[in-house]
This record gives structure tokens, C-alpha cells and sequence, in this order.
């Protein structure tokens, strides 16, 4: 049987686009993946929905369809991506509309829901798993979403019906890649070894850029060729799971074993135990090996039956984050952006603004380190002192700013370039709900 | 003799939830079982004492030459709503990278051609 080929169009919502369209061009795919939801990425698609019913997917989604839907119509190239967001039906139609102006006609596009647990999470109230109560004890009013994370069932459903694209919300990470694999190469869903190889692929393909040279340069010491046209990542699978990943030829970046042993333990905790919905993977004993100039095979993976329960991410508001920074420069800088904070922090106090969290560092000093490197003789050319809050409201939350702008007029010596935020926060709690009351569920459409 | 972690090794930071994970790679296969012996996961909680953690754990990869730490409570509540500069914590890696560890040899330098584990 022959091998597949599975390319990363993107590991972020933000990620860069020509990337993708040059593995189409050039990858020789079977299958493109558009990694695209953060964490709390769904909290906040919900809250556009809510203003527009049509709304909700990832606002990159145009773009993205417009540069590579062509190329992948010709070439036979199939996209699955959970850029449907909080609205999968709206981002697979906006799809479909796309598709009809460029002419592709008879293009099948699938939308996958079934992900969107809210009623069930709030009707079960599991706990949460940071062992602190309860999804009720968050406050239901402040409440916006519950996503499941779905594995690859309908990712394989929705192929084996024939869809060119795929566009789902929240399905785990390597289940975007799992799921072609599975299709294309019959895997059965106890097939746990197998699944284990297939989710080291997607483990290491969903960050795209990161696999080839991105996130990893230091210059002198880990140099990586042309990053400004990194070529993200493909794997060339086997039917017994075996991969080699690399990119596409004359692109900037680099495949090898650094930049795949980054990755490898990237977001690991356990690399014995990594929990997806379809198998919890065992990378533990994952060899590497250079095959090529930016090739390197991978095997060794494997895997056990998945977990009873699949993790659901609840996304709420959790009061607002208020912050100011000021920048102050040469001699004595870092005494000024001390008295700078100490002056806001006074202020904050006799001005009475309510604040429950409190936040101040200098960056050049101790933003990053916080005291692990506490020296206090260390002098920098130029700080900036960062004040950061959490408010009940989102007045209280502006304060904080407020008050660092006022040093432009009011505070030390030289103080300039002043920014300030203030935004309502939208968090994440994690809990987990039987896997057997959530279903995916696939509508499709013909261009 | 001490040395900079960063003149062995390579470190990547993730983060999941409260929860910063860092890898730490050596250059060299020969020097790995060295980070096992200095870079232990009360060695790294000290390096991070500041962060507040709540447990660090090490899990070790002899076959990739690599420690795999995770820190516990690292990240001021997790992305969503934590109030620092760096909420991922993307930046752990390269800090935890100067950490300086005993080592029982002199002939410390960058030579990743040869030698890659």
C-alpha cells in the first residue's frame, strides 16, 4: 500500500499563510491540516457568535480557503482544520461560498459539531480538574463556553463520505492528523499501536513551523537557514505508522534531530502517557534518525486503550486585567522604573481603585526571571517598568494604565513611551465528561 | 568544575493549563548522564523558586539524551489569566538554560556534527 503524505498549514491562528499554499504546490500532499485553536480561542469565537449568528470561525478562514483551495482542488489534496471555531456550520458555508466563486465545483465540505458540551456540562457540573470545586462553583453567568475535545471518529466519518474539506471546532490537536491517517489506511480505533505512531505524527506535525527550525534558533549556537520563508513541516506515513518528516525542498528552516526532539517533548508531561482522545500514546521510547537533509524517521512509538473520559475546556469571564508600561533609559534607569512602580502602586492605594491582583516588574530587570537571578548590582540601559492588575471591573482595570501615563507629567526623570490595556479576561477551566454521552456529528455540503 | 546548562544543552518550553513543561536535550549523548546526576527536579525547583511552584517532576529519555521537567503551578494560573509579561512562560526555557551545574570535565564546548545522541 502506499504512503501518505500529511502537510501542517499552520500551527497558530495567526501562522503564516504562503507556507501552506507552498506545500500544496510543492509537498506532493494527500492531506493538509490547519491547526488553528488555542486555548481559550473558542471563549472568545463564542462571544462574536453570540453579537452574529454567522460569526464565530476563525477570522483567518477566508484567506487561508482563498490561497489554497484551488491548488489543493487540482491536486487532489483533502483539508481537514478546526478553523470552524465556535461555528463550524458558518465556516463550513462561508467554505462552500468560496468555493462556488473559485469555480470549484462539486467541492464536498463537511462541517463536524458535537463538540459544543455547554448544556451537558452545566446539567452534569463534573468537577473541575484542578480539584477546586465544581463548573457551577465558576458561576454559570459568568460561564461562555464548554468545548469537548473530540479525537478523530468524525474526522474518519466525514472522509469516508467523501469530503474534501473538513472543517470541525474543538477536536484534540493530533487528531486532525490522526484522522487521515486512519481513513487512508484503514486503522481500526483499538488498533492502539498503530494510533500511538499515528498521534506521534500529529503530536509533531501540529505546531507547524516548529518542527522545522521555528521557536529553536539561537544565533551561533542553533542556526537555522531563512526563517523568514520557514517551510512548514510534512510526514510521509507508511500504513504501519511509520514516518519520515521533513519539508518541502529549497524552503527556509531546518529538519533534524534537535529541532524533532524539541518538539517531541513539546507540551509533554508524561511521555509514557499522552492522553488523547483515541490512544494514550507512549513516546517513550521514540528513536529518531537522519535520513536525509531535512528528513528524519521516526519510530518507536505505541500506545493503550484511551480514556473513559474526554476533557472539556470551559471558557469564562474572569474579571479584567488593567496594565501600563514606561520605559526609562542610561544611567540610574532601572532606580527610576523602581520609583516609577512604587509611585503607581501608592497612588492605586490613595485613589482607593479596587484591585485584586497586582502585578509589578521591570522588563530588562526581573519580568522574566523574578529574583531567580536576583543581582541587584545588575544594571540595565534601558527598562521598562510594567505595572499589572486584575479588577472586578473594567473601570478599575483602565486605573492602572491611567496612573503609569501619569508619570509622563508627574513621575521620575525620563519616563516615555507609555502603553496601556485594559480588557475584560476570558479564562479556562478544565473537567472531563463521559466520552459516551458526546457524539460528533457531520453535515455536508456539495460547491 | 561548574558549567552553563546552556553550553550542553537545548531546552524547549510548553505549557498546559498551570503547568510549564521544559526539555532539556544534550548536545552530545556522552554528556546526558551528567544532567541526570546535577540537573535533578529539586535542582530546577530552586533555579525556579521565585515562580512559587506547587511540584516539579523529571522524567528522563535516554534514548533522545533528554530530561523532561514539569513545573507545577508555574504560570500564575495558566495563559488565560495570568498577569505576566510572558504568560506562556516561552521564556523558562532559555532562563532555565543558565543554570549553572557541577560537571566532571573541562572540555566543555558547542559540537553538535559529531556526536549527536
Amino acid at each position: 500500500m502506499k504512503t501518505i503524505r500529511i502537510g501542517a498549514g499552520a500551527g497558530f491562528s495567526g501562522d503564516r499563510i504562503e507556507p501552506a499554499v507552498e506545500l500544496v504546490e510543492h509537498g506532493r500532499l494527500d492531506y493538509l491540516v490547519f491547526e488553528c485553536l488555542a486555548e481559550r480561542t473558542i471563549a472568545l469565537a463564542q462571544q462574536v457568535k453570540r453579537k452574529n449568528p454567522a460569526g464565530g470561525y476563525d477570522p483567518l478562514l477566508e484567506a487561508r480557503m482563498r490561497a489554497v483551495l484551488p491548488g489543493c482542488h487540482r491536486q487532489g489534496v483533502r483539508i481537514i482544520s478546526n478553523m470552524g471555531a465556535a461555528n463550524p456550520i458558518a465556516a463550513a458555508r462561508r467554505v462552500i461560498e468560496i468555493a462556488r466563486e473559485l469555480g470549484l465545483k462539486g467541492l464536498k465540505v463537511a462541517a463536524l459539531t458535537g463538540d459544543d458540551v455547554l448544556d451537558l456540562t452545566l446539567d452534569e457540573n463534573p468537577l473541575l480538574l484542578t480539584g477546586e470545586g465544581r463548573v457551577a462553583d465558576i458561576g454559570p453567568d459568568r460561564i461562555l463556553s464548554a468545548n469537548a475535545y473530540l479525537g478523530a471518529d468524525g474526522i474518519v466519518e466525514a472522509l469516508g463520505r467523501g469530503a474534501d474539506v473538513v472543517i470541525a471546532g474543538r477536536v484534540a490537536d493530533p487528531s486532525l492528523f490522526l484522522g487521515p491517517l486512519m481513513h487512508a489506511f484503514g486503522w481500526r480505533p483499538d488498533d492502539w499501536e498503530l494510533l500511538g505512531r499515528g498521534v506521534l505524527v500529529g503530536h509533531l506535525l501540529e505546531c507547524a513551523g516548529q518542527l522545522s527550525g521555528g521557536y529553536f534558533a539561537d544565533p551561533g549556537v542553533k542556526p537555522v537557514p531563512g526563517l523568514a520563508r520557514l517551510g512548514f513541516p510534512y510526514a510521509e506515513v507508511s500504513p504501519d505508522g511509520a514516518a519520515v518528516v521533513s519539508k518541502v525542498a529549497g524552503s527556509g528552516g531546518r529538519v533534524d534531530l534537535r529541532t524533532v526532539k524539541e518538539q517531541l517533548l513539546y507540551e509533554l508531561s508524561d511521555p509514557s502517557a499522552y492522553v488523547t482522545p483515541d490512544v494514550t500514546a507512549d513516546f517513550s521510547a521514540v528513536r529518531l534518525e537522519q535520513v536525509g537533509p531535512d528528513m528524519v524517521a521516526l519510530s518507536g512509538a505505541c500506545g493503550r486503550p484511551a480514556p473513559v473520559q474526554l476533557k472539556v475546556s470551559v471558557g469564562y469571564l474572569d474579571g479584567y486585567a488593567g496594565e501600563g508600561q514606561i520605559a526609562y533609559a542610561g544611567v540610574q534607569a532601572a532606580e527610576r522604573g523602581r520609583l516609577a512602580i512604587e509611585i503607581v502602586r501608592e497612588r492605586l492605594a490613595l485613589t482607593s481603585v479596587a484591585i485584586d491582583e497586582l502585578r509589578s516588574e521591570l522588563i530588562g530587570v526581573d519580568a522574566i526571571f523574578q529574583g531567580a537571578d536576583g543581582d541587584a548590582s545588575y544594571s540595565s540601559r534601558e527598562v521598562r517598568a510594567r505595572v499589572a492588575g486584575r479588577c472586578a471591573t473594567l473601570q478599575a482595570a483602565h486605573a492602572i494604565g491611567a496612573e503609569v501615563e501619569s508619570l509622563y507629567t508627574n513621575g521620575p526623570a525620563g519616563g516615555g513611551g507609555v502603553t496601556r490595556s485594559a480588557s475584560a479576561v476570558v479564562a479556562i477551566a478544565s473537567t472531563l465528561l463521559p466520552r459516551d454521552r458526546i457524539r460528533p456529528h457531520i453535515d455536508m455540503e456539495v460547491a | 568544575m561548574t558549567t552553563r546548562l546552556y553550553d550542553l544543552a537545548h531546552a524547549r518550553a510548553g505549557d498546559k493549563g498551570d503547568i510549564s513543561m521544559i526539555s532539556v536535550i544534550a548536545y552530545r549523548a556522552e554528556d546526558y548522564p551528567f544532567l541526570v546526576e546535577a540537573l535533578t527536579a529539586a535542582a530546577v525547583a530552586r533555579f525556579f523558586e521565585a515562580l512559587g511552584l506547587t511540584r516539579v517532576e523529571r522524567f528522563e529519555l535516554p534514548s533522545l539524551g533528554a530530561l523532561n521537567f514539569v513545573l507545577h503551578g508555574a504560570l500564575l494560573g495558566g495563559v488565560t489569566r495570568s498577569l505576566a509579561l510572558d504568560a506562556h512562560g516561552k521564556t523558562l526555557s532559555s532562563s532555565l538554560l543558565s543554570i549553572e551545574i557541577d560537571l566532571p570535565r573541562t572540555d566543555v564546548r558547542h559540537d553538535g556534527e559529531s556526536g549527536e545522541c
